[in-house]
């Protein structure tokens, strides 16, 4: 099954921009990308390869493709991609509700969802949330997010920055933010398809305030157990992936994103280990192998 | 379709009728009307028109009404294509070859309708559709899977519900989507006891998927041309002579078919589509709507937009100002942010292109107001015309601000009819159900005023459109809002010059005087002589259009 990632986010918070960074940063893992729409300035010009109707070729495998308002057909197409790609990414419409995308993946076997990432814009957020008109629409993408990109911290004024972050966590109690400037962000935060291949030796960016930790399990675990114990908001993850031996022998797979838990049979000759993304500072490895 | 047109486009025709109702005030009523090159040479008694010069005098309409060609300002050219499944709809409704479809009223003969179609069917495999089910009016009993697979448990079966936003499919459709498992989680797809899907699915989401193994794929929303060529003979059928397609995606090849078809001879009506505003920013969509104004014929006439502001009442996905939705719903979705509102408005009206804007909700109605009156102290533009659609909730302060900022509204008359009861009893509760449609306030404050039917969502017919307006009964044969009744003359201003005002083409149709189109329905009733309550039924013999002849019969 495909990932996918769902990036949502007010109008203005930076979608765009996370959305080429990670572009520029795919090293190797072939993103295809859907947008509602294919605005000015939707792709960095110098990464276009080729571009078609509906469809623009991304150095490096990517593909970018405009949705408009039927989602469904869009990722039907790329479900017969050949080859698949490695991940998709729904860059949600300004005022869309992430949740209600996730939700329709379940008609597409051919996806799983990875996480809702949702951008809030530093300096304003709180202000779009009690707008007139909007307010409710930025509340709710808002508690529909598994992680949150804190953006533009570089435009907060300080102490903003930590009443905005509480504000957050009133809003949706589990969600774990992570801080960025125009959007630059590890890519593994937002793709789980990142998580591994940077620890297989891919580089990527490494962030001041994140840490990336394996733990291997000393023998069987419950893997359900074990996955929810790593959602638990006091723990520090962001994300975590990997493969445990269950108590009755066989393999799964555990997949953290956020609050956010999946475990799936995984096949027999996986090799036992967990890559956590978490806070510097929060997640510890005592901690980690406590729990394993 | 048969022409029984005129031999000569340059020779004058003079058409005698029982009455010719003009809309123009200073001679409301004549007896003859003077048609050259498709236009109107004049109106009034024959001896005012012989000074013209030579002509043909056309008696055919002797005992017949003549009105000016309906304009209808809110519709969609894909009925046509809905006709090519089962109609399955509570009430009866005519089809393009002119007959009327029974209202079925119950389940039980909503199968056996579908039963009787399936019968007919030659190859196994070739799914079987229906459209406009409303259980709302059949005890509001849940159509189940079960239901539909004893009509066929072969053939894939899918029946589209009148609102559009739900879908009823049979197992074996579930099981060519790969949905016929347990384990389903999704708000859209409601499970039956035995943990599989009950067939019910509700919204795009959850339709799309499925409705491709049912025949409705995503092209449905466009007509194609035989779609638009039946659509036509709806036109001819309703008295309509200019209508809307208010939506369209208008790429390139539907453009092209669109452009086809109704410049073949014998297509009856002007058609107006809009560019739909989504899934391209402002400006692309204004230079899309600016390249297809180039484009633009005598007969179709683009170069308009459509936006859509939020979703519908009875989906509870309008946006309401507070206390919300009667029934404690949470509020519903906002389909465009005011910022790109903002900036179509501001680029359209720079570009000189018209903007239609669906509302539903009050608040998306305020929405739209404080969007454009902030835009319009930017970009002054006198007799911009910008119109909201539907705006079914707004109240008299919203009326004030719309005529303030010389906004017009198309009003969505027959929704009062068909859904009435159930915003009264659910959506919005007595006191907001009773301003819905506010006709007698926006003529009062002055807002021009258009009403519709949306076609398909109900039935192109501005008759029965006028007869909504001025009556206000709803299914169950209440009358809700006395007060914002209109009378029958005002309705059919509303029907025709009003509507026609909306599109800016009042200067060209939507009466009957000297220089403008010779499009007129003909109608067998007079509805100024009938009773209030009867105008509905008020026979339509046919139109002219252009200056051409289309009666009904030989459609």
């Amino acid at each position: 099954m495909i990932p996918v990632t769902v990036i949502g986010g007010y109008l203005g918070s930076g979608k765009t921009t996370l959305v080429n960074h990670l572009l520029r940063n795919a090293n190797g893992v072939r993103l295809a990308v859907l947008v509602n729409e294919f605005g000015e300035l939707a792709i960095d010009e110098d990464l276009i390869e080729a571009q078609a109707d509906d469809v623009i070729s991304i150095a490096g495998g990517c593909v970018c493709c405009s949705f408009g308002n039927d989602l469904t057909a869009a990722l039907g197409n790329m479900a017969m991609m050949d080859p698949p790609p490695d991940h998709v990414l729904i860059e949600s419409s300004g005022v869309a509700i992430p949740s209600s995308i996730v939700n329709s993946l379940v008609f597409m076997p051919a996806f799983r969802a990875d996480g809702i990432v949702v951008l809030v814009d530093a300096e304003t957020v709180q202000r779009s949330a009690s707008d007139k008109y909007m307010g409710d629409t930025v509340t709710r993408q808002i508690a529909d997010a598994d992680i949150i990109l804190l953006n533009k911290v570089d435009l907060a004024k300080a102490g903003a920055l930590e009443a905005t972050r509480a504000w957050l966590h009133i809003q949706n109690y589990a969600v774990r933010v992570v801080e960025s400037i125009h959007g630059v962000v590890p890519p593994e935060i937002v793709l789980e398809s990142f998580l591994v291949r940077a620890r297989a030796g891919g580089k990527h960016i490494e962030p001041s305030h994140l840490d990336v930790m394996t733990i291997m399990p000393t023998g069987p675990v419950d893997a359900r157990v074990l996955a929810r114990a790593l959602s638990d908001l006091s723990v520090g993850l962001v994300r975590a992936k990997g493969f445990v031996t269950q108590l009755d022998g066989t393999k799964a797979l555990i997949q953290v994103v956020g609050r956010r838990f999946d475990v799936t049979d995984a096949k027999a000759e996986k090799a036992d280990g967990i890559v956590c993304l978490g806070f510097k500072g929060l997640m510890s490895r005592e901690t980690l192998e406590a729990l394993v | 379709m048969t022409l029984t047109g005129i031999p000569s486009m340059t020779a004058t025709t003079i058409f005698s009728a029982k009455k010719i109702i003009t809309m123009n005030p200073s001679q409301p009523e004549v007896s003859h009307v003077a048609v050259r090159e498709g236009r109107i040479l004049g109106a009034g008694d024959l001896a005012s028109l012989e000074a013209w010069g030579e002509y043909t005098l056309d008696d055919r309409f002797e005992d017949k009404i003549l009105l000016p060609g309906f304009v209808e300002g809110h519709a969609h050219t894909m009925e046509g294509t809905l006709w090519r499944y089962v109609y399955c709809g509570f009430f009866d409704r005519m089809d393009p070859q002119g007959k009327s479809w029974g209202g079925l009223k119950s389940i039980d003969s909503v199968l056996d309708r579908l039963k009787d179609a399936e019968a007919k069917m030659v190859d196994p495999e070739e799914p079987l559709s229906g459209w406009a089910l409303d259980p709302i009016y059949m005890g509001n009993r849940r159509v189940t899977r079960q239901d539909l697979d004893s009509v066929s448990s072969m053939r894939p079966i899918g029946v589209l519900h009148a609102s559009g936003h739900i879908l009823n499919v049979n197992s074996k459709a579930l099981e060519l989507a790969g949905l016929f498992k347990e384990g389903i989680n999704h708000p859209g797809m409601p499970l039956g006891d035995d943990g599989i899907p009950t067939g019910e699915l509700y919204g795009p989401e959850t339709m799309t998927p499925v409705g491709v193994h049912v025949g409705f794929n995503r092209s449905l929303t466009d007509s194609d041309e035989k779609g638009l060529r039946d659509f036509g003979k709806l036109c001819v059928r309703t008295g309509v002579t200019t209508v809307t397609d208010l939506a369209a995606r208008l790429e390139d090849s539907g453009v092209e078919a669109m452009l086809r078809v109704t410049g073949e001879s014998t297509f009856p009506a002007r058609v107006v589509p809009l560019k739909f505003f989504m899934g391209a920013t402002a400006k692309e969509t204004v230079d899309r709507a600016l390249e297809l104004k180039g484009k633009a014929t005598d007969m179709c006439r683009l170069g308009r937009i459509k936006a859509i502001a939020d979703g519908s009442i009875q989906g509870f996905s309008a946006r309401m100002r507070w206390p919300g939705y009667h029934n404690g719903a949470p509020n519903g979705l906002w389909y465009t942010a005011p910022e790109q509102l903002e900036d179509l408005y501001r680029i359209a009206l720079n570009a000189n292109v018209q903007v239609h804007t669906h509302t539903n909700g009050d608040e998306a109605t305020e929405m739209v107001l404080d969007t454009l009156g902030s835009v319009l102290k930017d970009v002054p533009h006198p007799d911009h015309r910008f119109t909201l659609q539907h705006c079914q909730l707004a109240d008299a302060a919203q009326f004030r601000r719309m005529k303030a900022l010389d906004m017009c509204v198309n009003l969505f008359a027959n929704h009062h009819f068909y859904w009435g009861d159930e915003h009264y009893r659910l959506t919005v509760g007595p006191e907001r159900a009773l301003r819905m449609n506010a006709c007698r306030t926006a003529i009062d404050t002055g807002v021009p005023m258009a009403i519709h039917s949306d076609a398909p969502v109900t039935p192109l017919g501005p008759l029965f459109t006028a007869w909504a307006a001025v009556n206000r009964i709803t299914a169950s044969g209440r009358t809700q809002g006395e007060r914002e009744k209109i009378k029958v003359a005002e309705a059919l201003k509303a029907i025709t010059i009003g509507a026609a005002y909306t599109l800016h083409m009042d200067d060209e149709v939507g009466s009957i005087e000297v220089g403008k189109k010779a499009d007129f329905a003909v109608l067998e009733d007079d509805p100024t002589q009938m009773s209030v309550e009867a105008i509905k039924d008020a026979r339509v013999w046919g139109t002219v259009q252009g200056g051409r002849v289309f009666p009904a019969a030989s459609l």
